[in-house]
């Protein structure tokens, strides 16, 4: 399948403007570059958990999704939509559906890291025919900045404050992508909205395999991260080029780096551009910056090692 | 036309999955909990053995058992699950989006304790907490109503005028696990009377897309949806009732709101559902021979709850007990029935006396004796016109 520009503008675009989600949104990235990848033949089923992307864009009686769409609540878009591929099985068994369907989630990270990890490794345990797609801006946005398992250390939440006896949050980010590729799923891969060719490439990948597939994607908050919203896509590409967010995938259980990184870029000047992290170099937390940059390296040589 | 049953020996979670298989959804999702277990086992059985064209999902917990129900509901599936207790109350937020997308789920719950302290044994204190959440609640005298009630509820549930998901609900352990004479229906019968479900509205539906669970956050339907939610549960009561008699054309076993027991020329009488209800209505018999002018009313539909009928029956009675094997903790409230009986009786221009008895929590036998100690304590309510203790405690360890 062709990951051109000027095939990919000819989709169909499946979430339609109009919806209410901030300018500069990094979610909305995700999601159509996601759908570019869908085979044209296919209909889809589209699940959200509770977050920013169900509300702003299912506000009844309207809705910005020409595929079919299911909400129910925040911890189990993936078992919901583990339901209805089940359901489509069960029927297209039956002869009483004839066309291809296809199932994506789209869930924040609070959703897929924290409240929705047991769902999540459920359905991907039973193996159902569905793509889970993380769009990961690193805390819980919808209810205002609030910490989860995938904020950075020494992020500023509104519950991981700073202050006289904090630098911010106290803990590193777990490794969710690692922790579903070893469900051993036929398809995982760690994304970003500013690599769109890539992105999309393992959307294809992902609509393909025949089984399970999940694919963590960093898209920032500028609300959350406090930098310009025009910069979303930059601070992604950076993210990707300091290598706290490196682009890679597992392919029926082989590491491949998707996108090298020539020149790796020291992490500072990522997080000098974020307003979570302006604390980090006020004398008193100073000592978070070279922690911060180890965890980096020591990941990255980890994951090069995966990768051979 | 001919009545055709097969009368076979059997626990009750078994008459639950016959009537299962009978029914042959499209996806069961369930997760085993005791006393539940034996339906989810016996089902899986026979997914195995190809007896059904069911997809199983055997979820990692009750959580995603409701939630993979309401995903399958939405794509037009007809969808069990079933459980127990905690696991009821693990699916808790959930059962109020099954009835709010109006799916017409359908669920046994073997009723079963809550903790804490931890224990297995029956109450009703699990469906009784679900009593607000929109749900049909059927409640089952033996493995018998155990599989006429589930059949019933798949035809109540999926009703037009209805599209609320529906419980079945049957005593843990006592009705579970005990083996009992039920009348098995044939295959076709059973498939004639739940038809084919014709969704209104499907994920799967390639022509007309939808979105289901949407956002109201803005323009504020929600009052209404709600007052919808009301209004299928008022058209409930009729359907029921059509269904039930129907039911008793297929089978020779007609089902009511409620069934009564000595009604006619009783002076008091004790309302009672589950199991309880074969001891009770053991000694009403036993009472009544004797020339006791007591009578009994045997709650079959808990919700929607029947109110008026109730009422009707019940009025001219001098006095009126009422068994709960739940509590309100609501400080001397009594239990949830006694609750709905009391407000129900309000508008009768004459009204019984009433007395609330809660028994057999956590298990706990209720024993004839225990009845006829309540008895007797109600013949003094009906004779001196006092009731001396509103809310009393049957069985307990004093």
């Amino acid at each position: 399948m062709s990951t051109k520009l000027k095939d990919l503008v000819m989709k169909p675009e499946i979430l339609s403007g109009g919806h209410r989600l901030c300018a500069g949104c990094g979610a909305p990235i995700a999601v159509r570059q996601m759908l570019m990848g869908a085979p044209d033949n296919v209909k889809l089923v589209i699940a959200n958990p509770t977050g920013c992307l169900e509300v702003s864009t299912t506000i009844y009686p309207y809705t910005a999704w020409k595929a079919s769409y299911i909400h129910c609540a925040f911890e189990n878009a993936a078992s919901t939509l583990s339901g209805a591929e089940a359901a489509y099985q069960s029927m297209k068994e039956q002869g009483r559906i004839e066309e291809d369907f296809r199932f994506v989630a789209f869930g924040g990270d609070g959703g897929t890291y924290d409240i929705g990890l047991q769902a999540l490794s459920g359905a991907l345990e039973r193996g159902h025919r569905l793509i889970y797609v993380c769009y990961n801006n690193e805390a819980y946005m919808n209810t205002g900045i609030q910490r989860s398992g995938a904020t950075q250390l020494g992020s500023w939440t509104t519950t991981s404050p700073h202050g006289s006896n904090s630098s911010g949050k106290k803990e590193n980010r777990k490794d969710l992508t690692a922790i579903v590729a070893a469900h051993n799923i036929p398809y995982v891969a760690q994304a970003s909205i500013s690599h769109w060719k890539d992105l999309v490439r393992k959307a294809q990948k992902a609509f393909a395999a025949d089984g399970p597939a999940f694919i963590n994607v960093l898209a920032p908050c500028h609300r959350g991260w406090r930098y310009d919203m025009e910069k979303t896509v930059e601070i992604a590409k950076m993210a990707v080029q300091n290598c706290i967010w490196p682009l890679y995938e597992v392919d029926n259980g082989k590491w491949n780096l998707t996108t090298k990184v020539p020149k790796k870029q020291d992490v500072l000047e990522y997080l000098k551009m974020q307003g979570r992290f302006s604390h980090l170099f006020k004398e008193d937390n100073k000592h978070l910056l070279p922690i911060i940059q180890q965890n980096i390296d020591e990941e990255w040589e980890k994951l090069l090692k995966k990768c051979e | 036309m001919v009545i055709s049953n097969k009368t076979i020996a059997t626990i009750g979670t078994d008459a639950v999955s016959e009537a299962m298989r009978q029914i042959n959804p499209d996806v069961v999702a369930a997760y085993p909990i005791t006393p539940q277990t034996g339906i989810v086992e016996t089902f899986s059985q026979m997914v195995a053995d190809g007896l059904v064209k069911t997809r199983f999902v055997a979820v990692e917990s009750e959580h995603s058992a409701m939630s993979a129900a309401i995903g399958a509901a939405s794509s037009g599936a007809r969808v069990i699950t079933c459980t127990s207790s905690q696991g009821l109350a693990y699916m808790w937020e959930l059962l109020y989006i099954a009835s709010g997308l109006r799916l017409p789920i359908v669920m046994p719950n073997v009723n079963r304790a809550l903790s804490a302290p931890i224990n297995i044994h029956c109450d009703h204190g699990d469906s009784m907490g679900a009593r607000d959440t929109s749900w049909i609640q059927l409640f089952s005298e033996n493995g018998q109503e155990a599989y006429d009630n589930t059949i019933q509820a798949a035809r109540i549930a999926e009703h037009p005028d209805v599209l609320l998901p529906a419980m079945v609900l049957m005593d843990g352990f006592i009705i579970s696990h005990s083996i009992d004479r039920v009348d098995i229906l044939e295959d076709e019968v059973v498939s004639r009377f739940v038809g084919e479900y014709k969704p209104a509205f499907s994920l799967l539906d390639a022509k007309k897309p939808v979105s289901i669970g949407t956002f109201d956050g803005l323009y504020g339907f929600f009052f209404e949806f709600k007052r919808q939610q009301e209004e299928a549960m008022m058209n409930s009561f009729k359907i029921i009732k059509d269904i039930g008699k129907e039911f008793g054309e297929i089978s020779g076993r007609p089902y009511d709101l409620f069934e009564t027991v000595g009604m006619e020329d009783a002076e008091f009488a004790i309302i009672v559902l589950g199991s309880a209800c074969g001891t009770v209505r053991h000694q009403v018999g036993e009472m009544r021979s004797r020339g006791i002018k007591i009578g009994m009313i045997k709650l079959r539909v808990f919700r929607p709850f029947p109110a008026k009928e109730l009422a009707e029956a019940l009025s001219g009675l001098k006095a009126v007990a009422v068994f709960d094997r739940s509590d309100t903790f609501a400080g001397h409230l009594g239990g949830p029935v006694f609750i709905e009986i009391r407000s129900s009786l309000y508008d009768l221009p004459k009204r019984p006396l009433i007395v609330n008895y809660v028994y057999g929590l956590g298990g706990r036998d209720l024993s004839m004796e225990l009845i006829d100690k309540a008895v007797g304590e109600l013949a003094d309510i009906a004779s001196s016109g006092q009731v001396k203790q509103l809310v009393n405690y049957l069985g307990l360890r004093e």
